[in-house]
This record gives structure tokens, C-alpha cells and sequence, in this order.
């Protein structure tokens, strides 16, 4: 759908805030409560079970912490993707965008070597209320990570071209928000004793 | 932004099979609630068969076995609430008027909108598949506790339980992608000159149940995820052997269901709104208290949700805080009902069709509230809990919701969907032979409930302190009403098909209505407006003094 085939409902703002920027904030709420639910719901369980301790002794630490690394130095990423769109540089944005990705991509990888090493230990999904939360939540935070790396080069190919520039802006909130999401997983599943 | 811009007429398939028209998006979620509830409904006769005439052949469905009657009664409860009320009240009439109502030409994403519509139609198709499948439907109750719903050696339908919580996400995530669009769309895409205050109350309503919506489903959502494990992976996060909790499901489920109510409630209320304001003539009384009341209401509704877990031993002190804010949001939700009676107070009342619908759901709305208080007070709720009491008082609220307002909306709206006007004489024929035997239904079920008949039983003669021979004429009674009511549905659906091509021409504003939508030909065009409108005042300008026409639309410049 070209520029020129928008409805006329898409081109208003009668708040101020962008109709872009304005949805983004809601879909980022909407996910905030799904988050904040199942969080709630560990922590709960936490508090009455201090024997998941021991669970969580067997993370690997030292890669959740650096995957923290990677996930905030991609923001940084999508931080000057979005400075770059704002001063109309699409292919600029496109090329920042894309390192944005690769920080997901290597944040996935890190994972994935993690999970090899904790099946391997023997602790899968059912393995107890903790690996099952453990499981649960970083894997439904890898598949925002996930679609959040396929909208962004959808995202990319068009603001090479310098199209819908916009959406660069929300994808990084987007982007910011899978972040904010992990800043709290870390913690409360690696670190927490 | 009054440039005017081209609509091309689309193609057929196009226009019907992907359409991004929030007018036939609007067909679709109707037609489909439409189908949902006559299948909803089939379902009530089979199990009401059973309680009215036990362990006797039902045509149609045979012998009632308990497991078949398990399946009836959790296929009732889900499809009546997550394929026919949240389609019809709030995707169908929001996707119909939203843009309408605020002058602009389609919503302000219209491709999400058809996403929400197909991942919808996806979740009812998932659902029916369930009937497929080895060891059928899903019995465990629409509000499927674990450990039955977690574990298929309890409720012995393992594909069919997954299938339902499947279908059940689905049906979150359309309305979560609708619910966003409509918000967004009411928040920015408003006609110039239409203010916060000048958005007509049903639309407020929607977007308000929406917002409620949204900030109440997620952590079912996240819920949904763990029973899903629990049923596929063998997680244990409901089961108490295995350091999980099934309480944890009540919390998640409640802190969305009992919001829901409020959902549905929400713009059943705005549909009313609109429709008194009209028949009799007179603005909201109190447009901006109405708009407070639903604030507080649903506010409160978040902090209610233990109420229906009394008997599932939480914490005594605990059911003390919950009765009390329970009884609390009765205080908005009556007030809101007083502001529609004042509305009426002293207005020229004209009793058409739509309007004797506005008027039953007050009526019977008002019997589903009183009845409630006796369900959220702790102490009666112990005897009363898991009764027929309960069902009476649920459908007084749900009926009201989903049955009467949806009718008071479909026959006010008709003329503008379809350009023709209903035929009246069938309108309100229609009109008593549901609201009579409605009250017959549930009226002796308060009775029965309050003598002790706990639902989810299939058979009462076979559980001597449940058996009560007594009560065996006032069930029977219920039955025979269900029928009627269904049978008077005929005559609704004759007339819907019939006045499509024989109704009296509608004309633009055959109600002599002041908001948007009836400034535009009907049926509306694609694109809505031939110029867009602005707007210069609210909208309820009616029964004005001293002017030719007794109503002032909101697009008229003085």
C-alpha cells in the first residue's frame, strides 16, 4: 500500500502524538500486563518456594550477563537509527537498523548455547517450577526478540528507500521495550538467590 | 482536511473475502456472532432438554450423556461470551460506527483491522474443530480450572481441552489487534472540531471496555501459556505436588473474567445511551457523570475479581476486602442506571422497536445488579455459591448484555446498514416473545438455586441429597420457556432476511438522530463522506425550543 492510499483516519492527529508512535505505545502496554502477569506470577511463586534457589544457582550467569550487554549496546543501535530518520537519512538508518539485528541475532545465539548446556545438565521444561518459569519467560522474551528482528528488516528494506521512516521510531521503542523486558528477566532468574 | 478523496469500488472478493472496509469487517463479526449464538444456543436447549426432561432422547442431539452434557454447558458459557458477545457489542457495532460516529473515512489501520477479523474467524474455526477430534469437546466449564483442565486423565477430552485454550488465545489476540485500532482510531482520527466531551457516549463505552480489556487480559494470556504447558509439556505450574499452585489459575482467570463482565457491559450501556437520548427526545442526562461512573466502574472492576473465588479457601480477611469493593462498584454502576432514568424523566417518549429493547435491559439489568450483591457479600455467597441462584443472576446481567442491547442496537442501526427499515409489527412481536419468556426461564432458576440445586449436575436423580423431586416442575418450566424464546427468534431472523429487500426505504435519518453516522446515505459508502464533516457541538442537541426540526446534528453549523 503506497503513502497515497492511507485512509484519511491514518493521516489525523487529534491528540498531537503521531498515529504511528501512538499505536506503539498501546501494543507495548498491551504486552507490558502479559509480561507483568506471568512476572508476577514467578515472583509470587518464588517468594514461596525459597527451594528454587538451588535451581537457580545452575544459570549460567556470566551469559545472561553478557547477553544484558549485547541487548543494550543494539538499543544504542536503535537509538541512532532513530536520529539518523529523524534527519530524513533513511539508508543510514537502514544500515544502523540492521546492527540492531545482529545484536538480536547474537543475543538468540548466546541463548541458545545456554539452553544446550542446561538440557544437557539434565533441566528442561519440567524439570521443576523454577526451570519451567525459567523456560517460559526468557522464551517468550526470545520470541519477541524474534518477531522484533523480522519487523526491523522489514523496518530496514524500506527506509532504504527512504519510505515510511517513521516506523523506524517505533520499532525502536519496540526495540526498547524487549530490552526493559530482559533488564528485569536477568535478575529475577539468573542473579536472584 | 476536507480535501475529498477518491474511493474506488473494489472488486468482489476484494470487498467480502478481504476486505479492509471497516463497514464489512463489521458484516463479518455480526454474521459470525450471528452464526456463534444460534449455535450457542442449540447448545442451551440440549443440556436445558436434559434438566427439564432428564435421560430422555433430545432430537437433534439424542441421549444426553454426562460427558455430552459437560461438552454443552462449557461450549454455551465460551462461545455466548468469547464468539458471540465480544464480536457482535464491540467488534461488530465498533467496527460499524467508530468511524462513522467520528466522521472519518474507515479506521486508522485498516490492515490490522482485517488481521484482527481473520485471526478471530481462525479462533471460532479452531473452537468448532474441537468437535472433531477423539474424546470431543472440552467439558472442564468455560472457566476451565485446573487441575481438570490441565490434565487429560481428569477431563478425559486432552485434545479438545487444548484445542479450546488455542482458540481462546486467538480469540484474545483479535481483540487485543481490534480493541488497539479502535482505540488509536478515537484517539486521533476524530473530525475536526469534535472534542474529547463531543464524542458520542457508546463510543466512549467501547473504547473505555477495550482499554479494560487490554489491561485485563494479559496476564491471562500468560496464564493461558502455563495450562498449555501444563497440558502438553508436563510442566506442573498448577499442580500442588509439584510446587505449583492451582489458585494461581482462579487469580490469572478472574483478574481478566470479572473485568470481561464489564466489557461486555460497557458498550451494551452506550448502545442504550444512544438509543433513549433518541426516543425520548432529550439530552444525556449528566453526559459527563456517565462518563465518571464509567471511569469508577472500571477502576473498581479490577480489584473485585476474589469475589468469585469464596469458596476456594482464600483468606477470610481477604473476602472481607473483596465483598466490600464488590459491593462498592454496584454505587457507579447504579448511578449510571439513575442517569438514564433521568433521561427518560419528562421526555417525549416514543416506544419503537429499539426502544422498548433500551428500556427491557434496564429493566432486567437493574434484577441481574440486585441479585449480585447477595453473590458478593461473603457470607450469602457461601450458601449461594455455584447454584442456579448464580446462573439466574449471571444470565440477568449477560442476557440483558448480550441478547437484549445487541437487539436494541441491530434494530436502531438496521436502516443504517442496510437502508431499509425493519417492519415494527414483527420488530415488537419479536420483542415480548423474548423478554416474556426470558423472565420464565430464570425466574424459577433463582428458586431452585436458593433450594439448593448446584449447576454442573446432569442428573439430579442420581445424587440422593441433590435429587428434590419437588423442584423437578419449576426446571421443566424453565425448559419450555427456553424453547419459546428460541422459537420467537424465528420471527426475528424472518424479518432481518425479509426487510433486506422489502422494508421501507430508511432514507439517511429515519430517527431523526443527531451524530454522524446518520448525515451519510444508507447504507454508507465506501470512503463514508463525500466531504468530510466538522463537527460544532455535542451529541445529544434534542428537543430544542423554537426551531423547525427539534434536533440540531453535530455537523450543522448554527
Amino acid at each position: 500500500m503506497s503513502a497515497s492510499a492511507k485512509p484519511i483516519a491514518n493521516t489525523r492527529s487529534a491528540t498531537g502524538i503521531p498515529t504511528a508512535r501512538l499505536i506503539t505505545w498501546w501494543v507495548i502496554a498491551s504486552e507490558i500486563v502479559i509480561f507483568g502477569g506471568l512476572l508476577a506470577s514467578y515472583i509470587m511463586h518464588r517468594i514461596g518456594h525459597p527451594e528454587w534457589a538451588e535451581s537457580a544457582s545452575h544459570t549460567l550467569t556470566w551469559a545472561g550477563a553478557f547477553n544484558t550487554f549485547v541487548l543494550l549496546t543494539s538499543s544504542l543501535f536503535a537509538v541512532l537509527a532513530h536520529k539518523a530518520a529523524d534527519a530524513h537519512d533513511g539508508p543510514k538508518a537502514a544500515k544502523l537498523l540492521r546492527l540492531t539485528t545482529l545484536g538480536g541475532l547474537i543475543f538468540l545465539c548466546v541463548k541458545g548455547y545456554e539452553w544446550t548446556i542446561d538440557i544437557r545438565e539434565g533441566f528442561v521444561l519440567s524439570s521443576g517450577g523454577f526451570w519451567s518459569f525459567y523456560y517460559t519467560l526468557a522464551g517468550l522474551h526470545g520470541l519477541h526478540v524474534l518477531a522484533g528482528m523480522i519487523i526491523m528488516l522489514i523496518v530496514a528494506a524500506d527506509a532504504a528507500k527512504n519510505q515510511e521512516l517513521q516506523r523506524v521510531e517505533c520499532i525502536g521503542l519496540y526495540w526498547h521495550f524487549v530490552d526493559i523486558v530482559w533488564i528485569f528477566l536477568f535478575p529475577l532468574l539468573y542473579i536472584a538467590r | 482536511m476536507s480535501a475529498q478523496v477518491e474511493h474506488a469500488e473494489p472488486g468482489i472478493f476484494q470487498k467480502y473475502l478481504w476486505a479492509t472496509d471497516h463497514k464489512i469487517i463489521a458484516m463479518q463479526y455480526l454474521f459470525t456472532g450471528m452464526a456463534m449464538a444460534l449455535l450457542g444456543a442449540f447448545f442451551a436447549y440440549g443440556f436445558r432438554m436434559q434438566q427439564g426432561f432428564p435421560n430422555q432422547n433430545v432430537p437433534g442431539l439424542g441421549l444426553i450423556t454426562p460427558a455430552k452434557y459437560n461438552a454443552l454447558v462449557t461450549m454455551h458459557g465460551s462461545i455466548m461470551i468469547f464468539w458471540v458477545a465480544m464480536p457482535v457489542l464491540i467488534a461488530a457495532f465498533g467496527n460499524f460506527l467508530i468511524p462513522l460516529m467520528l466522521g472519518c473515512d474507515d479506521m486508522a489501520f485498516p490492515r490490522i483491522n482485517r488481521l484482527s477479523y481473520q485471526i478471530f474467524l481462525l479462533s471460532a474455526l479452531v473452537l468448532l474443530s474441537s468437535f472433531l477430534v477423539k474424546g470431543g469437546p472440552f467439558g472442564g466449564a468455560w472457566t476451565a480450572y485446573p487441575p481438570l483442565s490441565a490434565s487429560g486423565a481428569y477431563n478425559l477430552t486432552p485434545i479438545g481441552a487444548t484445542l479450546w485454550l488455542l482458540a481462546v488465545a486467538l480469540e484474545f489476540v483479535a481483540f487485543l489487534l481490534g480493541g488497539i485500532n479502535f482505540t488509536v482510531t478515537t484517539m486521533n482520527s476524530r473530525a475536526p472540531g469534535m472534542k474529547m466531551y463531543d464524542i458520542p457516549i457508546l463510543i466512549w463505552m467501547i473504547i473505555l471496555a477495550n482499554v479494560i480489556f487490554m489491561a485485563s487480559v494479559g496476564p491471562l494470556i500468560a496464564g493461558a501459556v502455563m495450562l498449555l504447558f501444563d497440558q502438553t509439556m508436563s510442566t506442573g505450574f498448577y499442580d500442588p505436588t509439584r510446587g505449583g499452585d492451582p489458585l494461581l489459575w482462579q487469580h490469572l482467570f478472574w483478574f481478566f473474567g470479572h473485568p470481561e463482565v464489564y466489557v461486555v457491559l460497557l458498550p451494551a450501556m452506550g448502545i442504550v445511551a444512544e438509543i433513549i437520548a433518541v426516543f425520548s427526545r432529550k439530552k444525556i442526562f449528566g453526559y459527563k457523570t456517565v462518563l465518571y461512573t464509567t471511569w469508577a466502574v472500571g477502576f473498581l472492576s479490577f480489584v473485585v475479581w476474589a469475589h468469585h473465588q469464596f469458596v476456594a479457601g482464600i483468606d477470610p480477611r481477604m473476602a472481607n476486602i473483596f465483598s466490600i469493593t464488590t459491593l462498592l462498584i454496584s454505587i457507579p454502576v447504579t448511578e449510571m442506571v439513575f442517569l438514564y432514568i433521568a433521561t427518560l424523566y419528562g421526555g417525549s417518549i416514543h416506544l419503537d422497536t429499539p426502544m422498548l429493547w433500551a428500556l427491557a435491559f434496564i429493566a432486567e439489568f437493574m434484577i441481574g445488579g440486585v441479585t449480585g450483591i447477595f453473590l458478593g457479600s461473603s457470607g450469602t455467597d457461601i450458601y449461594l455459591h455455584d447454584t442456579y441462584f448464580l446462573i439466574a443472576h449471571f444470565h440477568y446481567t449477560f442476557v440483558p448484555i448480550a441478547i437484549i442491547a445487541v437487539f436494541a442496537g441491530l434494530t436502531f442501526w438496521y436502516p443504517k446498514m442496510f437502508g431499509r427499515m425493519l417492519n415494527e409489527t414483527l420488530g415488537k412481536i419479536h420483542f415480548w416473545g423474548t423478554v416474556i419468556p426470558f423472565n420464565v426461564i430464570f425466574i424459577p432458576l433463582f428458586i431452585t438455586g436458593i433450594a439448593g440445586d448446584q449447576r454442573r449436575v446432569y442428573n439430579y436423580a442420581q445424587f440422593a441429597e441433590q435429587s428434590r423431586p419437588a423442584l423437578q416442575h419449576l426446571r421443566t418450566t424453565s425448559t419450555i420457556a427456553l424453547l419459546v424464546m428460541l422459537s420467537f427468534q424465528l420471527v426475528f431472523l424472518f424479518n432481518f432476511v425479509w426487510s433486506l429487500r422489502n422494508g421501507k426505504s430508511a432514507g439517511a435519518n429515519p430517527w431523526r438522530s443527531t451524530t454522524l453516522e446518520w448525515t451519510v446515505p444508507s447504507p454508507p459508502p465506501h470512503g463514508n463522506f463525500a466531504e468530510m464533516p466538522t463537527v460544532y457541538r455535542g451529541p445529544y442537541e434534542y428537543g430544542l425550543p423554537g426551531r423547525a426540526d427539534d434536533f440540531l446534528p453535530q455537523n450543522v453549523p448554527e
